[in-house]
């Protein structure tokens, strides 16, 4: 008897022994699958059990979820929105005609109208990921007019007023079973949680380890929603600033030489980060201190 | 007479270690420096303090300071080999700080 329970804990030790690397590598096989939709029940459950005092649709009002005293300021500031002249200045650039006489609307499902929460989407045609602000950069070249600026100014204004045309929208952000659309969603993940720069800090090292606390005077804002309110105003700028301002601003930060606006990784991270948003509502143009 | 003779070498190796360095010297060390940023750039993670690094070395050569010159430029090497290091590490350990 005690012969057989001796044999017993030994095969059990080697079963044990044989199932730690298997076990291990079981673990590294599902970290290397592309599972966007675990993802997405992953980082909605990190957020809304971190913070479960947080209406879920407050994330996208950003660190003003997170601040009682920074949200009194921003409600106040709020009853003048210092955005309010992109708006308005992106409505009459959308309204008017290139010099062929089309518009940006001709270039856009629903002639452009709320449509924000569906960018970036994932072109089966071209294989990349577009954004909004690639999208308005390509109607004009298509039109024969020059390319804005991707981080402030007319291209805020335009997606200013295309934002607020869809707010309250659901964000809706399709990953097709692709390959291509699949590693473009790997490779955003990749880059929002790849430390860099010379501080060593990822994306994630703010948003997803430290919403909440503060960075000097600033409020680190939840991962979840962030895209929600783009373009936005922000007082350390003193203007407007598109999703391609707050990236390179994002990598200057920690001491890393930026991207090219539009380049293909900020795509891939914006076109990840706006899916771990689905279900929330735009609420753009925003303002932020 | 030992001690002399042991004094003047030591002055000799002190001054040679000391020797002003020339713009050859520059222009092998900014090479090298470059060399590496270009990688850094491949990996698409380069940094700031590597470029002002770079800067400040011509900067410094242009105004005939090459000691100077040679020793930002050896800083910038040292900073963009420790961006490659870091992209290159980053290629599989960003995966430990996904949320799951």
């Amino acid at each position: 008897m005690r012969i057989s329970r001796a044999i017993a804990i030994a095969v059990a030790a080697l079963v044990v022994a044989g199932a730690g690397p298997a076990a291990a590598a079981a673990a590294a096989a599902a970290a290397d699958s592309i599972d966007p939709d675990a993802d997405f029940k992953a980082f909605r459950d990190y957020y809304t059990k971190r913070f479960p005092d947080v209406p879920l649709n407050d994330f996208v009002n950003g660190p003003y979820s997170m601040d009682a005293e920074l949200r009194k300021q921003w409600e106040a500031i709020d009853d003048f929105p210092p955005y309010d002249f992109a708006i308005d200045r992106g409505k009459q650039m959308f309204a008017t005609p290139f010099k062929n006489g089309k518009t940006y609307g001709d270039c856009f499902p629903e002639k452009g109208i709320g449509i924000r929460q569906n960018y970036p989407y994932f072109d089966d045609k071209s294989g990349e990921v577009i954004t909004l602000e690639l999208a308005l950069n390509r109607c004009r070249e298509a039109n024969g007019e020059a390319p804005y600026s991707y981080v402030k100014d007319e291209m805020a204004s335009l997606t200013a007023y295309m934002a607020f045309t869809s707010r309250g929208k659901p964000f809706d952000i399709k990953i097709p079973n692709d390959p291509r659309a699949l590693e473009a969603y790997q490779k955003g993940a990749e880059y929002f949680y790849a430390r860099r720069g010379q501080l060593n800090f990822s994306c994630a090292s703010c948003h997803v380890q430290n919403p909440g606390n503060h960075i000097r005077t600033e409020v680190l804002a939840p991962a979840l929603g962030i895209v929600a309110a783009m373009p936005i105003y922000r007082s350390e700028w003193n203007g407007m600033g598109t999703m391609s301002r707050r990236l390179v601003t994002c990598n200057s930060q920690v001491r890393g030489v930026p991207l090219e606006p539009q380049d293909e990784l900020y795509r891939d991270v914006e076109y990840y980060l706006t899916y771990m948003s689905n279900g929330l509502p735009v609420s753009g143009p925003g303002a932020r201190p | 007479m030992r001690t002399y003779l042991f004094a003047a070498a030591m002055c000799l190796l002190t001054g040679a270690a000391q020797a002003a360095s020339t713009e050859a010297d520059f222009k092998t060390a900014l090479a090298a420096a470059e060399a590496a940023e270009q990688d850094a750039g491949a990996l698409k993670n380069q940094w700031i303090p590597t470029e002002q690094a770079l800067a400040a070395a011509k900067k410094a050569a242009a105004a005939g300071d090459f000691d100077a010159a040679v020793a930002q430029a050896r800083q910038a090497e040292a900073l963009a080999k420790a961006s490659i290091a870091q992209a290159k590490e980053q290629q599989t350990a960003w995966k430990a700080g996904v949320i799951r």
